[in-house]
């Protein structure tokens, strides 16, 4: 493959200037038609902005897929309270890193979309829920809508459009369940971050009990783009019921992990096969095609489209997009056994299933890994995950079950390798970033 | 009766000095004025009362409990929810490993137990110069910079076990350490107001590092037709997963289990292969 195919084959959008020095300035972004998206806006009227943005097919980027404009209509008119905008930048989906870094090099877009879309759902005050572990992030947050105030982007009369929005940067504490819409507000309320019981959904009793839109960092960043460039122009990208550009992040046993913007439907031979491959000497052996809750895939899903209806009919998620890359020297097992603990270590404790169901897929993974498990447990773990999937409070116990479950089909018998061999057929020290560098060899003491 | 003690703290909590507690109530004021409803201003005040202690304690959960008209069981119960409240004194510097399956499979479980050896201290367990508490952590959302570590919540990139090693070392002997992405360190509690939603004031700190990282501008430099690195390897065929090699033992022994617990229990009930009447048996069967 050449760099010219790579140049057809991307989109570079959000990220279209993060090469620039201070990509991150108020300065930079209005360089690159910044804030043009909402002068158009705000020429038009709120309904008006919904329809556009419905029409243009943007669909929710957070893992779900939700139509953006749909879940701005729901929001009640003329109903006498306020409105809220919540973004979701509880980026904690393991695998997931688009926002984070969209955030850190280019965080106006972010701050315009916000604008945009208050004006559509008639919204006075947004919150920036930005999980609490990325400071470096939280700092270019600050600065961002402290610029956007100054230049009258932000406050009073928005541009002299009438339009007040204030913007309230909230930095969470550390929990993955906060990514769940429900979650996110009761924590935002200044409550532990558990879930909701729906009816009412948000769009009607949301951020205290007043209609709420709760939307991705990428799904909001994007809007200014497709107010600016055009709805006509967004379809000319990905597919009818997928359209548009969208940020792919490939990690792990690949030669060059990093962000690709694409338009929606590239697959995972396109983007190896331009960014070189996975690293020299090895081959895929797993990949998720959105985050550890999205079923694994393997060799034989190079080619599926990387757009909701094309990864859905593969028998997995679009997700976050987050193609996490492993290689032939990487024990299935123990993957899922890590992923296992962390769903266990997040579960909030609501409902039974998720919180018991974790804890003993935790034990019994545990001892498929080192040996000790009976060849029954197979069985048990697929019987364990079943009891969660579908059967819990919120996602996040579907999302323990789709590692179990998609394990178990593709790599079952590695499964009973652990079971008959008593132990890891696996060296961990191969997997390593460094262990293919003969300079480095001797530090690999895993 | 016999005393037992459940670990519950001497209630009521003593007060901060005055001067601390006015200084703080002014801090908590722009907080609450932040929200419409002045619960929402508990997260941040339990980062502003972990930044005056360098933990949460009792005396922090009174505080913002008398501040927004709590409980302090309402505030305590918050604050045992979130994993970035500390709840005992911990060190200048939060060295975090990330073990999540992408980074421990990329080299994190080897950098962390290097510096478990290196440091002398276990998970959640501080130097005795209270320079450095070293822990792991979930995914933070930086897995194309595999394997990471985040220090005062700032990322150190594409780790490994020395460059991890002397990281800690320049922390402990109070040199200068600079993250891939983020700002020169300040202290655990400077980095918890500044979650408090004070912005960093110090000069150069929101420019520090520059606009992206490497990987982040991956995809960006092929779209503008730089070439991708020389390594270009397609994925291919052939090899199954036992090529990757032998059980470690062959005399059916268990072996020593593998690195991958921390937090929970180990113990597990037997499985029991003659009592198929577990969860085994499918509903309806």
């Amino acid at each position: 493959m050449t760099a010219e195919s790579a140049e057809k084959l991307l989109a570079p959008v959000l990220s279209a200037f993060w090469d620039d020095p201070t990509s991150w300035t108020l300065d930079t972004y209005r360089a690159h038609e910044g804030y043009e998206g909402l002068r158009k806006a705000l020429a038009m009227k709120p309904d008006d902005v919904i329809a556009y943005v419905k029409e243009s097919g943007l669909r929710g980027r957070g893992g779900a897929g939700f139509p953006t404009g749909m879940k701005w209509q729901f929001i009640p008119q003329g109903d006498g309270k306020p409105h809220y905008l919540v973004v979701n930048a509880d980026e904690s989906e393991p695998g997931t890193c688009k926002d984070i870094p969209l955030l850190f090099a280019n965080p106006h877009a972010l701050i315009e979309g916000i604008v945009i879309a208050c004006h559509a759902i008639r919204s006075n005050h947004a919150f920036i829920y930005l999980r609490g572990e990325v400071v470096p992030v939280l700092r270019r947050l600050h600065a961002a809508v402290r610029q956007a105030y100054d230049a009258g982007y932000l406050g009073k009369d928005v541009l002299g459009s009438g339009l007040d929005v204030d913007i309230t940067v909230h930095a969470g504490a550390g929990a993955y369940i906060c990514g769940e819409e429900t979650a996110l507000l009761d924590s935002l309320e200044g409550r532990r971050g558990q879930p909701r019981l729906r009816p009412p959904f948000p769009a009607v009793a949301g951020l205290y009990a007043c209609p709420t839109v709760v939307n991705n960092v990428e799904s909001i960043a994007s809007v200014p783009a497709i107010m600016n460039r055009g709805k006509e122009w967004f379809r000319t990208m990905g597919s009818e019921k997928s359209p548009g550009f969208t940020l792919y992040s490939l990690s792990g046993h690949v030669a060059s992990p990093g962000q690709y913007e694409a338009p929606l439907g590239i697959t995972l031979r396109q983007l190896l096969e331009m960014s070189g491959g996975m690293r020299p000497g090895h081959r895929l052996k797993f990949w998720t095609p959105g985050g550890s809750s999205t079923p694994l895939l393997t060799d034989e899903h190079l080619d599926v489209p990387l757009d909701y209806e094309g990864v859905g009919a593969a028998g997995s998620m679009l997700g976050t997009k987050a193609l996490q890359c492993f290689d032939e020297t990487t024990c299935v097992v123990r993957a899922v056994t890590r992923w296992t603990e962390f769903y266990a270590h997040e579960s909030c404790g609501k409902c039974t299933p998720c919180r018991e169901g974790t804890y003993w897929l935790v034990q019994l993974m545990r001892d498929i890994e080192a040996g000790k498990a009976a060849m029954s447990d197979l069985d048990k773990i697929a019987d364990i995950a079943d009891n969660i999937n579908g059967k819990a409070f919120c996602a996040l116990g579907d999302g323990a079950a789709s590692p179990i479950f998609s394990s178990l089909k593709y790599f079952r018998e590695e499964y009973e390798q652990h079971v008959t061999g008593r132990g890891c057929p696996f060296d961990p020290a191969k997997s390593t970033l460094w262990a293919d560098d003969r300079t480095a060899h001797l530090e690999v003491n895993a | 009766m016999t005393d037992v003690s459940l670990g519950m703290p001497q209630l009521p909590a003593p007060d901060y000095p005055a001067d601390v507690r006015a200084r703080l109530e002014a801090d908590a004021g722009e907080i609450i004025a932040r929200y419409p409803d002045s619960r929402s201003a508990l997260l941040p005040m339990l980062h502003l009362v972990q930044s005056e202690e360098g933990h949460v304690t009792p005396t922090g959960l009174r505080f913002c409990a008398e501040m927004l008209d709590l409980t302090t069981a309402e505030v305590t119960a918050v604050a045992t929810f979130y994993t970035m409240y500390r709840r005992k004194p911990s060190g200048d510097y939060q060295v975090g490993v990330c073990t999540n399956t992408l980074c421990a499979v990329m080299g994190g479980d080897a950098i962390f137990e290097a510096l478990q050896e290196h440091l002398g201290v276990g998970n959640d367990e501080t130097t005795e110069d209270g320079k450095v508490t070293l822990e792991h952590i979930e995914c933070n959302a930086a897995c194309d910079f595999a394997p990471v570590v985040m220090v005062n919540w700032e990322f150190f990139d594409n780790q490994t076990p020395e460059s991890a090693r002397k990281l800690v070392d320049d922390l402990r002997a109070g040199r200068e350490v600079l993250p891939t992405r983020g700002a020169p360190l300040c202290t655990f509690k400077e980095t918890a107001r500044i979650l408090a939603g004070f912005p960093d004031e110090r000069p150069g700190a929101v420019e520090a590092s520059g606009s992206a990282g490497e990987a982040s501008l991956a995809g960006l430099k092929l779209a503008k037709g730089e070439k991708a690195g020389p390594k270009v390897v397609s994925p291919r065929g052939g090899g199954g997963p036992a090529s990757a090699g032998q059980p470690v033992t062959e005399t059916g022994e268990a072996p020593q289990p593998h690195p991958s617990s921390h937090d929970a229990p180990r113990k597990t009930a037997a499985s029991d292969p003659d009592n198929p009447a577990g969860p085994v048996a499918k509903e309806g069967k």
